[in-house]
């Protein structure tokens, strides 16, 4: 039986072998040295290769980036960690302003491989500032990659990609996720390429676009529609920028129909472009209005009951499908 | 807090000779930009930092190539002392496809990292942590090599000054924090940015020493920089360097600079850097009539040079709006 780790695991181990396999890789961020990391990603890790390679800093999210920024100029890789991708606006501007368009003004010779490690999303109990699912912000920036795996598998072979990626790639990693997701893992220098998604469930009447923790919701409510005679395709995107459209365009030539699901808010997050791309690219393929099943515009509150009021779920995502299939 | 050492340090009639080239140079290529915004032929985009030279030409002076320098928007000088040669600085300005950036983004938004120069974006104090990072590497590798990081004092007042220099203070890293005081953050005149005189005395809170000095004074920065360079160089860790100076344009060449008055540039002009120094080697016999004719000349010959290479230079294709955003 292959070996089976969590996603937390899987993102430890990707860190550990990129370590091993490439001195210019280390670690930064709040937390992360012999504490090992809010949520443990880095446990073990700063006893295995020293403060200066899982480097404990202060509460500066900035200079986090930007100093993986300068460090990136002279050939290193940082992963930099950002406890709570809800902190990331701190180091925003370092993301967008710097790191995203260093490239394009240094004539295309320079290159900034770093990556910023962002844990993300809801149903924790984080309320405001821990819960959020930002990545809207950076898919939105030229210059930038953005990934969110949703299984052990990617969660480890994505990140591995990432480490090797010459371009800042912004890497949310769902804490919900963490624990709960498990299974096997990539071994050796096998890695999950950026832009490619996965399908996870195949059917012919409507394509499902997803990623992250509502992957597995979206299945949930798959199997549900199958009952009632409606299969429904699930493309996780595992990539949000670049993300796969052909992948994308193949599904719904096949379904005609798509409904789009995210944790992020609804408006400008990743469904509305996706939306767009599909009318524009693939409108006479289209037999119905794109929808999306996604977080309300609203923040992430703190109590149980309101937060499960914004979340989605196999219950909202199922009547997203029944509508979409009632067309 | 310990005061700086008088550092000793004797330079060749030949190298007073070039410090006083390349503060003719500078002087003479902002000059010049300044005339070609009147005439509309440079777009915009042109910061000169008139005035200011002797902190360049006395911070830059003597570096070795694999040191770094992280220069601001004024800071024409640091680019040419560090290698770039002034056709491409001119066709910069020009927007040409021969300058750093290909056209794509004016002033010193550049870098080469070949050549150790890092240019900063137009967030002031952004290049701070990025600098922090060039500085680490510097560290993780045992290399007796130094970053040069400016700012204004203006940016002193950023959140990513104060992550950097925190952040340098903890690690100890080989950094020289250059401040380019020239009492006005555009319009806002010091008094009403911060409530101390010196921005030297931000450098205690870091942990590490700061010293302020006349910054229109070239000799006087050389030897407070060779001080601070030597303790960097040695890994006792960063100084922060106030040069006290006034810019004589506005802050960009379209600002009519207003706000202050005609008897507080007055003054600061008769405190030009260019004479005291020239007056010094006259007297040293270092400059005779013959000389200075010959390096005007030159300088000026640099100059009519770049500005006829970039005025024939290719303009950038269009199609190069939307290339190298990604490696």
């Amino acid at each position: 039986m292959p070996k089976e780790l969590t996603y937390l695991e899987a993102i430890r181990e990707a860190l550990i072998e990129e370590m091993q396999r490439d001195p210019k890789v280390f670690v930064l961020g709040e937390d992360v040295g012999p504490y090992g990391g809010a949520f443990g990603v880095t446990q073990g890790l700063h006893e295995m290769f020293g403060e200066l390679r899982v480097m404990d800093t202060p509460i500066s999210e900035s200079a986090i980036v930007g100093i993986s920024i300068g460090a990136a100029l002279r050939g290193y890789r940082p992963v930099a960690e950002m406890q709570f991708a809800d902190f990331i606006s701190c180091g925003f501007d370092q993301i967008t302003n710097q790191a995203a368009t260093l490239r394009y003004r240094y004539g295309g010779r320079a290159t900034v491989p770093i990556v910023v490690r962002a844990p993300s999303g809801g149903n924790v109990g984080g309320g405001l500032y821990h819960s959020q699912n930002p990545e809207g912000w950076f898919i939105h920036r030229p210059g930038l990659k953005v990934v969110a795996p949703s299984t052990a598998y990617d969660a480890k072979g994505l990140l591995k990609a990432a480490i090797r990626d010459d371009n800042p790639v912004v890497y949310f990693e769902h804490k919900y996720l963490y624990r709960r997701a498990k299974g096997p893992v990539p071994e050796g220098d096998e890695l999950v390429p950026i832009g490619v998604a996965a399908t996870r469930r195949e059917g012919d009447d409507i394509t499902l676009v997803t990623y992250g923790a509502m992957v597995t919701p979206s299945l949930e409510a798959a199997d549900r529609l199958s009952k009632e005679g409606v299969e429904v395709e699930v493309i996780d995107l595992r990539s949000l920028m670049p993300f796969d459209k052909e992948a994308l365009f193949r599904s719904v030539e096949k379904t005609n129909r798509a409904l789009i699901v995210h944790e992020d808010v609804k408006t400008l997050g990743i469904g509305a472009e996706l939306s767009a791309v599909l009318m524009e690219e693939r409108f006479d393929h289209l037999d119905a209005p794109v929808l999306r099943v996604t977080y309300p515009d609203t923040h992430c509150p703190f109590s149980n009951i309101l937060e499960r009021a914004n979340l989605p779920d196999a219950d909202k995502i199922a009547e997203g499908l029944r509508r979409l299939a009632a067309y | 807090m310990p005061p700086i050492k008088r550092t000793k340090f004797k330079l060749a009639l030949e190298q007073l000779l070039e410090m006083f080239y390349w503060l003719k140079l500078i002087r003479g290529f902002d000059e010049r930009l300044s005339i070609l915004v009147k005439q509309g032929k440079v777009r915009s985009g042109v910061y000169t930092g008139i005035g200011q030279e002797a902190i360049i030409v006395g911070t830059c002076f003597g570096l070795q190539k694999d040191d770094f320098v992280c220069p601001l928007h004024r800071d024409m000088g640091a680019f040419l002392m560090k290698g770039v040669d002034a056709r491409t600085m001119m066709s910069q300005m020009f927007a040409k496809s021969t300058g750093l950036s290909k056209g794509r983004d004016s002033a010193l938004h550049s870098g080469v990292t070949e050549l150790g120069i890092f240019g900063n974006t137009s967030m002031l104090g952004a290049n701070l942590p990025v600098a922090a990072g060039l500085a680490l590497t510097f560290k993780m590798e045992q290399k007796p090599n130094v970053v040069v990081a400016y700012f204004g004092e203006g940016a002193s007042n950023t959140g990513d000054f104060h992550e950097a220099l925190n952040f340098a203070g903890v690690q100890r890293l080989p950094i020289l924090f250059v401040c380019e005081n020239n009492q006005y953050a555009y319009s806002v005149p010091l008094e009403k940015s911060m409530a101390i005189e010196d921005v030297a005395d931000r450098a205690e809170g870091y942990g590490f020493d700061g010293v302020s000095i006349n910054g229109n004074d070239v000799l006087a920065v050389y030897q407070a920089t060779q001080g601070a360079l030597a303790r960097a160089r040695s890994g006792e860790g960063p100084t922060l360097i106030e040069c006290k100076t006034y810019r004589w344009h506005g802050h960009s060449e379209h600002d009519k600079a207003f706000y202050r008055t005609e008897e507080e540039l007055a003054m600061w002009k008769s405190r030009d850097p260019i004479p005291t120094f020239t007056t010094y080697l006259k007297d040293l016999h270092a400059l005779t009539d013959d000389k200075l004719k010959e390096i005007e000349g030159r300088v000026a010959a640099t100059i009519d040079d770049a500005l006829e290479f970039a005025m024939n230079a290719p303009d950038p294709k269009a199609e190069d709006a939307t290339t190298d955003l990604y490696a």
